[in-house]
């Protein structure tokens, strides 16, 4: 007999991602320019994240007829994205045949407390984080995928660095300990201990981590990579620079060969003007997206 | 001693690496057409297979891979490499490869959410082979040449051509290795028959 949702198909389908670029997109025109430059998934949302932060006032789950016109345009996989917590929303993009749904802080989150639990959804979950406390609750609650939280929408890569240097090196002195220090290794960054168990036995995260949160230019997705991640997601960087076809081709390309510099060099070339980029430090405390769960 | 590529442009490259190894191979990742030189065998991992495509293309492999194949070289496509070794893709009029003679639809089984695991009788392989399918392709005709190794619910899901060799599901994403074993196989056989 078959069987469906498992863990094995939910994370293989990130393993599937790996070296590749995901992007945001508003409508079907945007997915065909991001399937066409090579992404290996599409986000459909409502705004791009900078869109949403200058918007301000509450972000919700996209119209469904926008991700349903995504969905027919491309055949590459589609992701959208959910309220954290948010039950109702998650539920109708599974129903709708979404593949992949990032639980993000990119949205207004519906609860503050608790994340949804994501083991009881046939359609996997990607999550961001920033620690390997947060990767680690967020696999326990069942996502199938992580990315670094990074600070979404301001075209400044600093944050998404930070996060994933902190989680790879919190996996690397994991993997150091001894048994007996797990447990209060758990207890002071809130893991669950029988995942914090799993990594240090197989040296890696049990899923897939991609970048995320800042990723503007060729050589930003090329310098993820090198930090380790599996792939990198692109969210305002694409359609908020001055030419998105290039962007994006060149983004995916770096991302293949982000250890090729001289290729990096040619395909940054004259490809047009970056989105514009924020400093941390112009951001008010409610304005950090990555600090709104945990 | 056998020295297997993985072409390593998207996707589960570094999966297919370990389940290769396990039968003793060596395994290089394939990033530069000049490393087709230095293989006896190559995979073609799963992934997007339109992602894969144009970095195909952008990198000149196209004619390489083709190239490689026809001088008789054994590939393995799992998934997306299955659909880049098909000379005919439904409802698409370009295929890519073209390399086995067989029609597969993509993403046949539908959306990630119908993706499942089933068991298997893989043909030559084994019995009870624990099969992952995500959002996989299957064929629906092939030649007279290919051979059909593998069905499920009456659809084909892996098939050999010669020193072809193709699965829509992904062996590399379970500790069974005795799929990626027979492609070892075929390679070492090969190569004996070449010296």
């Amino acid at each position: 007999m078959s069987k469906v949702g498992t863990d094995r198909v939910k994370r293989g389908m990130a393993e599937m991602q790996k070296g590749g670029v995901i992007m945001d997109v508003v409508n079907a025109e945007q997915a065909k320019i991001a399937e066409e430059a090579g992404a290996v998934a599409v986000m459909a949302l409502e705004r791009v994240p900078s869109d949403i932060r200058a918007a301000g006032g509450v972000a919700r789950m996209a119209d469904p007829t926008i991700v349903e016109e995504v969905m027919n345009a491309v055949s590459i996989p589609v992701m959208a994205k959910a309220r954290i917590g948010h039950i109702v929303e998650a539920r109708v993009l599974e129903s709708m045949g979404v593949d992949y749904i990032d639980e993000s802080e990119v949205l207004t989150p519906a609860d503050e407390e608790y994340h949804l639990n994501k083991k009881e959804y046939t359609v996997p979950f990607v999550c961001g984080c920033r620690n390997l406390g947060e990767a680690t609750r967020r696999i326990g609650e069942g996502a199938s995928m992580l990315r670094t939280k990074g600070e979404p929408g301001t075209g400044n890569i600093v944050e998404a660095v930070r996060h994933m240097r902190e989680v790879n090196a919190q996996v690397r002195k994991l993997v150091n300990m001894s048994e007996d220090e797990v447990m209060t290794y758990a207890k002071d960054i809130g893991a669950p201990y029988e995942v914090l168990l799993q990594i240090r036995e197989s040296g890696r995260l049990p899923v897939v981590n991609f970048a995320a949160g800042g990723v503007a230019t060729p050589a930003d997705a090329a310098l993820m990579m090198q930090l380790g991640a599996d792939g990198v997601f692109v969210g305002s960087g694409i359609f908020k620079s001055d030419n998105p076809a290039n962007f994006a081709k060149s983004i995916v390309e770096a991302t293949t060969h982000y250890e090729d510099y001289e290729l990096i060099s040619k395909i940054s070339k004259g490809i047009g003007t970056a989105m514009e980029g924020l400093e941390m430090s112009t951001l008010a405390p409610e304005d950090r997206m990555q600090d709104r769960s945990f | 001693m056998v020295r297997i590529g993985v072409l390593g442009l998207q996707g589960a490259i570094q999966e297919h690496v370990r389940s290769i190894e396990t039968t003793g191979a060596e395994t290089v990742v394939i990033k530069r057409t000049d490393q087709l030189a230095d293989i006896d065998g190559l995979v073609i991992p799963g992934g997007e297979s339109t992602t894969m495509r144009r970095l195909i293309d952008k990198y000149d492999f196209f004619e390489a891979l083709r190239h490689f194949g026809e001088q008789g070289y054994p590939i393995f496509g799992t998934c997306a490499g299955l659909i880049l070794l098909a000379k005919e893709i439904e409802g698409q009029d370009q295929a890519h490869l073209e390399l086995m003679d067989m029609t597969v639809e993509r993403n046949a089984f539908g959306r990630q959410r119908e993706s499942f695991e089933a068991t298997l009788a893989i043909q030559g392989v084994a019995d009870d082979f624990e099969a992952v399918f995500i959002r996989a392709p299957y064929i629906t005709q092939v030649g007279s040449d290919v051979e059909i190794l593998a069905t499920y619910q009456d659809k084909i899901v892996a098939a050999q051509q010669g020193h072809y060799l193709c699965s829509a599901f992904h062996p590399e994403l379970t500790d069974d290795d005795r799929l990626a074993a027979y492609f070892v196989d075929m390679v070492k056989n090969i190569k004996g028959i070449k010296q």
